[in-house]
């Protein structure tokens, strides 16, 4: 009884905020917003609709984005991934995996204290393009670099 | 349920290096368990750090970073004694809000 209400609670909260990200989506661009998951983004498939719902419009290519990672992961669980950009004023870096279910991993937003390199650990379901996007200057730029997997890391 | 992350932050010619490894099981809610039911997502999804009292960066997760996530990177700035502090919360709203101190 008691889970049944709360669960009742947290769709009805889920969808509040849903409506509330579309309207606030100008407003939570800003690297300062906390608490502004961007479900949207993170529920796309593609590349072209995570570009979509970040509003990246179609990023062009750039040689100051750098995907520094093995050609080849042996454990697709645990892929290290380190993403530097050169560009001035880097805002944001997100690393996306092509052909995992959901194609946006994480996205980092960053104050113009840090420097722009990130490193982490992703997983991937099977060999794919691995693409950082980067935000600088309100613009957007990527880095892809294809990536094997010889083991899933996402079940099955 | 949460564990305690493991922060180190280091400060080497004006520049902090932080690295965190956190304890999460990251669910991706695509796995099934051995009666074939699938295993609900939970996974991170909101992260903060903080250095001297000052937000140097939020990230937003899905389900497909690794488990017992790692993340490291570089803050300009930052002197040996400042405190850095680390919370993350997951899509169940746990939360969990470790620190640390540069060395």
């Amino acid at each position: 009884m008691n889970t049944n209400t709360k669960r009742f609670d947290r769709r009805q909260i889920l969808k509040a905020a849903g409506g509330l990200g579309i309207m606030a989506f100008g407003a939570s661009m800003s690297p300062m917003a906390f608490a502004a998951w961007n479900k949207a983004a993170f529920e796309a498939k593609s590349l072209s609709d995570v570009y979509g719902a970040l509003g990246a419009g179609s990023p062009s290519n750039s040689g100051d984005v750098q995907i520094i990672a093995s050609d080849i992961a042996e454990n697709g669980a645990v892929v290290p991934i380190q993403a530097v950009s050169k560009l001035a004023n880097t805002e944001q870096i997100s690393i996306l995996v092509e052909k995992n279910p959901s194609a946006l991993v994480c996205l980092f937003n960053l104050t113009a204290d840090v420097l722009p390199e990130v490193t982490t650990r992703i997983k991937m379901g099977q060999t794919s393009n691995v693409t950082v996007l980067v935000k600088a200057g309100g613009k957007y730029y990527t880095a892809t670099k294809e990536i094997k997997v010889t083991l899933g890391g996402c079940g099955g | 349920m949460a564990n305690p992350m493991k922060i180190r932050a280091a400060n080497k010619d004006g520049v902090t290096e932080i690295k965190v490894l956190m304890n999460h099981e990251m669910e991706t809610g695509q796995r099934k368990d051995s009666s074939g039911a699938v295993i609900p997502a939970w996974y991170i999804n909101e992260v903060k750090v903080e250095l001297a009292g000052k937000t140097v960066m939020t990230a937003e997760w899905g389900p497909s970073v690794s488990k017992n996530p790692y993340m490291a990177f570089k803050v300009k700035g930052g002197k040996a004694g400042d405190k850095v502090v680390c919370s993350w919360t997951d899509n169940k709203g746990d939360k969990r809000t470790d620190e640390a101190t540069v060395s």
